[in-house]
């Protein structure tokens, strides 16, 4: 009786998400994300004259730079409100982990504090990545060509 | 053309990884652990290189391209050196962003105060 009682309270204060809506921004978003890659990537080879796959390394060092830098200015977590997984998903979800993980434990000391959890959100995706990317490597090999 | 599937592709991975936050118990840290485990499945047999073809920048953003970087690099140092390649390769074409990651948080973690 007091489990149902709760759950009536708790559903009752519960924000009231659209999911859909979620799903639509997360999805206008994330293209957004991709169109301003693919523009960028088209303007570093027309401007300075360079191969698709440097230009593509540039176009990621530029929205690392960015969502860090809208991390570290404190309004990248107001625009995740919004965007949701549009901008998590994408490189810049990548460079907000590490650098918010970097000022949250700026106050514990610059060895202890910064160095020592900067990669504790985006370690996951670091550790991940090399497993599988080294499992599936060695299956490729062993399969062979 | 590039332009509108890089929308349409970016837009759907990001649609998708919102369904699943959503929808289950899941973290923002466990959907970008599956997705990069995803793309470095897809390049394994250079299904990924061929999105990449079709889609452009929009195939880079996501973080599947960090997955599908990792094990391309070390695939292309395989073909010469055999397994070693594999552990000396991996970090060839993602070495670009994870370095730039670092430096810039941590001037920017040094230079700002964190608000709340």
């Amino acid at each position: 009786m007091k489990n149902k009682k709760y759950e009536k309270i708790v559903s009752k204060y519960k924000a009231n998400e659209n999911r859909t809506l979620n799903a639509f921004m997360a999805f206008l978003i994330g293209g957004l994300i991709g169109v301003i890659g693919e523009g960028l990537i088209e303007f570093f080879c027309y401007k300075f004259h360079i191969s698709r796959s440097e230009a593509s390394s540039y176009m990621m060092i530029t929205l690392i730079f960015v969502a860090s830098l809208c991390t570290a200015l404190g309004f990248f977590d107001k625009l995740v409100n919004y965007a949701r997984c549009g901008l998590l998903i994408p490189i810049t979800g990548f460079a907000h982990s590490m650098t918010s993980a970097a000022l949250d434990y700026r106050k514990e000391g610059l060895v202890t504090g910064i160095g020592a959890n900067m990669f504790k959100l985006a370690g996951t995706v670091i550790i991940y990545g090399i497993v599988s990317a080294w499992f599936f490597g060695m299956i490729r090999l062993l399969i062979g060509e | 053309m590039l332009l509108i599937n890089s929308f349409l592709f970016a837009g759907a991975i990001c649609a998708l990884a919102q369904i699943i936050l959503d929808n289950t118990k899941l973290t923002p840290g466990h959907i970008t652990s599956i997705f990069v485990v995803i793309g470095s499945a897809l390049d394994t047999f250079s299904i990924y290189d061929k999105i990449v073809e079709v889609v452009g920048g929009g195939a880079m953003v996501p973080i599947t391209s960090f997955g599908h970087l990792l094990i391309h690099g070390a695939l292309a140092k395989a073909s010469t050196m055999g397994p070693l390649g594999i552990v000396m390769g991996m970090f060839d074409l993602t070495a670009s962003g994870i370095t730039s990651a670092i430096i810039f948080s941590f001037i920017f973690a040094v230079i700002f105060k964190p608000k709340n």
